[in-house]
């Protein structure tokens, strides 16, 4: 058997629907608060959220310096909305001692689209994920301002780039957890599994 | 409709209003009526600010009519943080939340805690592309608040008073009454739509799932991390407070040490640190000594 273990980020956000997600793409999903609960698993799904309290959060308990340690060392990992604004490298405009974990060479506006009453859905073509375009769901949602070379633009709308990938790391502007359409949570679970199989080898 | 229009962005829908909620789940949403509070409350880790002008506490103190906030005093909030800004309405008094909304709050809060002006009706919240938080005392009133468009409950523990008691009343109400209705079978339900006075669609979704179709919060009376804490094992998905912390003697530490509770909520030890050395915590008034008429729980219906 090759079911990988994946675990959600649950300092903040709508972690119940990744776990959700993650199981009907057939992987083990469980929360993951502490250190030592982030060492147990395969790769990590940082939820949808406020970027700035799951940021303060993660410092506060110890869990900034051991989440860089694993993706330096490759683990993987997929981020939407908030969670992809943890995983870029550069903020623009930052608030205050907001820090990301980083991982994809790519520069991030939050809230870029907009606040609430623009939030929007939309059909979203992203490369990697066959089929129908994905039900995009796009709330105060951040968009990647510009890519660095070593990362792909899997997807983009209205000009904007809203799905980005780097080897072994994975993020989204919107939200499939929100939809019932596993298919991009499928994707990150062959990511970990593709990780997986090559460490064993 | 060709496949462009079907495709074509559409906002206000009701998975982009619900989904907004789903987003501040595990988190603390703290009343503020200025700037420099919302940025306080935004460095403690809040997930949201509710801009008003009085905090209950003090709309209790000073009695007369609630209103609406000045637009001036919510925009300026909405200008102070990045984090999503909530504002409330009167209860079925629409003219303010289009007011709000043509403000750009991201959340409207049709409000108790403001003097209602509808003795009958409550606002058509499906007429927005801005979301709804209502507060509920039971099953019931959820949701009728939800066949009207509202996208996010919470309880209606009595705001202003630092006291938890309604506010768990209302969690374990609603709590019991989706449990009870668990066991129902699909005759059953029908007469405990008409019981709850509330959609038979709705009563046997919830049924089914086991939970509201909504996100829900606990709101009312929580002034310490272990009430927070409290409300979470209760089922709550996130605490709203009130006065709580800016009517402490120490909000910017009251606000974090509440938000780390929240986000362990099950782990007794990260409680009892955060509880450690705060100040004074707000008075508080028992609510068995409220006046029937000063019960904000008893308006909405």
């Amino acid at each position: 058997m090759n079911t990988p273990v994946i675990g959600v980020l649950a300092l903040q956000g709508d972690v119940r629907e990744h776990l959700v997600a993650l199981a009907a793409a057939d992987a083990v999903a469980r929360a993951v608060r502490r250190p030592e609960e982030l060492a147990e698993v395969d790769g990590l799904v940082l939820p949808g959220g406020e970027s700035t309290t799951i940021s303060k959060l993660a410092v506060l308990f110890g869990l900034m310096e051991p989440l860089r340690a694993r993706v330096r060392d490759g683990m993987p990992i997929y981020g939407t909305c908030a969670g992809m604004i943890m995983l870029a490298d550069k903020i623009l405009d930052p608030r205050s001692g907001q820090e990301t974990i980083g991982g994809i060479d790519m520069i991030v506006r939050r809230n870029a689209f907009g606040r609430q009453n623009e939030s929007f859905e939309a059909a979203v073509d992203v490369r990697g994920v066959p089929g129908d375009p994905v039900e995009g769901v796009f709330i105060r949602a951040p968009w990647v301002e510009s890519v660095g070379a070593g990362a792909e633009v899997l997807a983009e709308h209205d000009g904007h780039i809203v799905a980005v990938r780097q080897g072994n790391a994975l993020a989204t502007s919107f939200h499939p957890e929100l939809t019932g359409d596993h298919r991009v949570h499928s994707l990150f679970v062959d990511m970990v599994r593709a990780d997986r199989t090559a460490e064993s080898l | 409709m060709s496949i462009t229009e079907n495709h074509a962005p559409e906002t206000g829908t009701a998975r982009v209003k619900r989904g907004m909620a789903e987003q501040l789940k595990g988190g603390v949403i703290m009343d503020v009526v200025t700037p420099e509070q919302a940025k306080i409350a935004e460095d403690a880790g809040a997930v949201a600010v509710m801009a008003l002008e009085r905090v209950p506490a003090d709309i209790r103190k000073d009695g007369g009519v609630a209103r609406m906030s000045d637009p001036d005093m919510i925009e300026g909030i909405i200008d102070a943080v990045s984090i999503p800004v909530m504002a409330k309405s009167r209860i079925g008094h629409f003219v303010e939340a289009q007011v709000l909304q043509s403000l750009g709050v991201d959340y409207i809060d049709e409000s108790e805690v403001l003097t209602p002006a509808d003795e009958v009706n409550h606002s058509d919240k499906w007429a927005f592309t801005t979301p709804f938080v209502c507060g509920a005392t039971n099953l019931g009133e959820a949701l009728r608040r939800i066949a009207e468009g509202a996208a996010m409950i919470r309880s209606k523990g009595e705001a202003g008073t630092g006291n938890v008691v309604e506010a768990v009343r209302h969690l374990r109400q609603i709590k019991n009454e989706i449990a009870k209705l668990r066991g129902f079978d699909n005759h059953e339900l029908y007469a405990a739509a008409k019981e709850l006075r509330a959609p038979y669609e709705l009563v046997k979704e919830v049924a089914e799932l086991g939970k509201l179709p909504v996100v829900l919060f606990s709101a009312g009376g929580v002034a310490t991390p272990a009430d927070a804490a409290l409300m979470r094992q209760l089922g709550a998905e996130g605490v709203f407070v009130g006065s709580g912390i800016f009517k402490s003697g120490d909000p910017a530490k009251r606000a974090a040490a509440i938000v780390k509770a929240t986000t362990f909520y099950d782990d007794p030890k990260i409680i009892a640190d955060a509880s450690r050395n705060l100040g004074e915590a707000m008075v508080g008034i028992n609510c068995d000594t409220l006046p029937e008429t000063e019960r904000y729980a008893n308006r909405g219906w």
